[in-house]
């Protein structure tokens, strides 16, 4: 029972220590932006783009994938955190059961 | 007692009630004349109101006037605590949903009565062309919302912050219905009007109404027992 | 399933970890360049945002033919994986979208479809959090109510949108894309595993502490 309690704990510990190496080696292993391409609509061919409309790509992509990463490992955590709380409601309980 | 002695009677009740005090019809209707009214004090181009729109303001008139109605219906139940003695009573559970869907619907239609000639009026829009039409759409539309509107109502009856918890509940789910009824009586506004494709919204409408009046069917009786 | 666990976290961890070196690997689309490499996670991410819908109404309707609370505890489970997931395509999406289609949002079908879908989940959510006693049944109908909608909205959405038809920029998958793509869809599909297993026993424990404590008060 303890083992797989402490298994509960594991998950989300690997899980944010992973999360960091990982984001910085996702930012590293970028090849450099190429020219950036300029949005695809379909009512404005591409070479008729103004220039302020061509975006960098890497500030989106970092966003999203950092994105991605917090709302895993935010949810991640508050797992963890109610699992904790609980753990030590179910403690309280059974400190006052021996006295009824 | 068969069921629908049973939906007679419940809904008898109800009307008798409602007849009573009007309180639930005259509030309904003054909100949706309000809603149309603000609705039509907001769309407005260069100090006419804008063409368009007739469609969606009506619908929405039709949505919010809705919740509120059955909220209202609902709340009645509960402070003279007769849904507790409906649900006791030994019959079908199901007759009393579709009881208290014709009361609501009832209600909506008077309350449709009104607002349509206001929306044609005020925002110009030649609804009484394709009547029988619009008449289909509106009943099909009104059905849907209300159908799965009753269900929730009744399932909040009794729940907390049930006022705004029924249209956070209610809209998602009748998103279909909305875009239906809005697209439908667009396409018989419109200045080249194609009652095929009102048609076809139509049917998907009715297809709604059919798979969710349904579905609440089953629901109905698990949801309301403790 | 509970002596799978421990291997299983490790496996979900070593493929997020391995996951951003393939998708560094993967050749690019050609119109859409480094942008479009965000698909690799958020097309997982609505993957298991429809599939956390339907665990939800699946557990739903065993709740109320049964009257399980375990199938009850699975139904809160899938609502929360759809709204967290969600959110997550939500936000991605756009992200995406700003660069490839140019705008951050456009009213198409699988857009709204994901839309609506997640806002039904967050008000069932809202509803177990603020409905008081006896909300999880009334939550149940929400769920079944919401998944049964799910082909209401994509033929009403998709009427509506072919009458302004509009093209999008879909990447059509070539070898390198399609080996990375498959590996992100697994690891999610694991991760979501972990994350009901997780939240379903974090339930049942309060359940069991509810319990503790009205045995206690007699």
């Amino acid at each position: 029972m303890n083992g797989v309690r402490s298994g509960w704990r594991v998950l989300p510990i690997l899980a944010m220590l992973t999360a960091g190496p990982v984001a910085s080696g996702v930012v590293s292993a970028q090849p450099p932006p190429p020219q950036p391409k300029a949005a695809q609509d379909e009512f404005v061919p591409i070479d008729q783009l103004p220039p302020e409309e061509k975006l960098p790509a890497a500030p989106l992509l970092i966003a999203a994938y950092s994105v991605a990463w917090l709302a895993v490992a935010g949810y991640l955590f508050s797992i963890w955190r109610r699992l904790d709380r609980v753990d030590r409601d179910i403690a309280e309980a059974g400190r006052r059961l021996p006295r009824t | 007692m068969t069921f629908l002695r049973v939906v007679w009677l419940v809904m008898r009740k109800d009307l008798l009630v409602e007849l009573r005090s009007r309180e639930i019809v005259y509030t309904t209707m003054f909100f949706a004349v309000s809603c149309v009214l603000v609705f039509a004090f907001g769309f407005v181009r260069e100090g006419q109101p804008m063409e368009d729109v007739g469609a969606g303001i009506l619908w929405i008139a039709v949505a919010f006037s809705g919740t509120l109605a059955l909220g209202r219906a609902f709340e009645r139940e509960r402070q003279s605590e007769t849904l507790r003695a409906l649900l006791l009573a030994p019959v079908d559970r199901p007759a009393l949903y579709i009881a208290k869907l014709l009361g609501v619907l009832v209600l909506l239609a008077a309350v449709e009565v009104i607002i349509v000639p206001l929306v044609a009026l005020l925002f110009q829009a030649p609804l009484f062309r394709h009547l029988a039409m619009l008449l289909a759409l509106l009943a099909a539309g009104t059905i849907g919302f209300t159908a799965v509107g009753t269900l929730f109502g009744a399932m909040l009856a009794r729940a907390r912050s049930r006022d705004v918890l029924l249209p956070v509940l209610l809209y998602p789910i009748t998103v279909p219905v909305i875009i239906a009824g809005v697209r439908g009586t667009s396409a018989l506004l419109q200045a080249d009007p194609d009652p095929a494709v009102a048609r076809a919204w139509l049917s998907l409408l009715v297809s709604f109404d059919v798979v969710f009046i349904t579905l609440a069917l089953w629901t109905f009786e698990p949801v309301m027992t403790d | 399933m509970q002596r799978l666990f421990l291997p299983l976290t490790l496996l979900v961890a070593a493929m997020f970890a391995y996951a951003p070196v393939m998708i560094a690997q993967a050749p690019f689309e050609s119109t859409m360049l480094l942008v479009q490499k965000i698909f690799y996670f958020h097309v997982p991410s609505w993957f298991v945002m429809f599939s956390g819908a339907f665990l939800c109404a699946g557990a739903s309707v065993v709740y109320l033919a049964k009257g399980s609370r375990n199938a009850d505890h699975y139904a809160l489970a899938g609502a929360e994986l759809a709204v967290v997931f969600g959110l997550m395509g939500l936000i991605t999406g756009p992200l995406w979208a700003r660069k490839a289609w140019g705008v951050w949002w456009e009213w198409d079908v699988k857009l709204t479809l994901a839309l609506v879908v997640w806002l039904t989940f967050v008000a069932y959510l809202l509803l177990r959090r603020y409905g008081g006693a006896g909300s999880e049944k009334l939550a149940a109908g929400v769920g079944i109510f919401g998944a049964a909608n799910i082909p209401f909205v994509y033929y009403s959405v998709n009427w509506w949108r072919t009458m302004h038809p509009k093209t999008t920029v879909v990447p059509t998958l070539r070898e390198g894309m399609r080996g990375t793509f498959w590996f992100c869809v697994l690891a999610f599909m694991l991760l979501m595993v972990l994350i009901v297993a997780a939240r379903v026993r974090l339930e049942r424990q309060r359940a069991l502490v509810d319990d503790l404590f009205l045995e206690l008060e007699d």
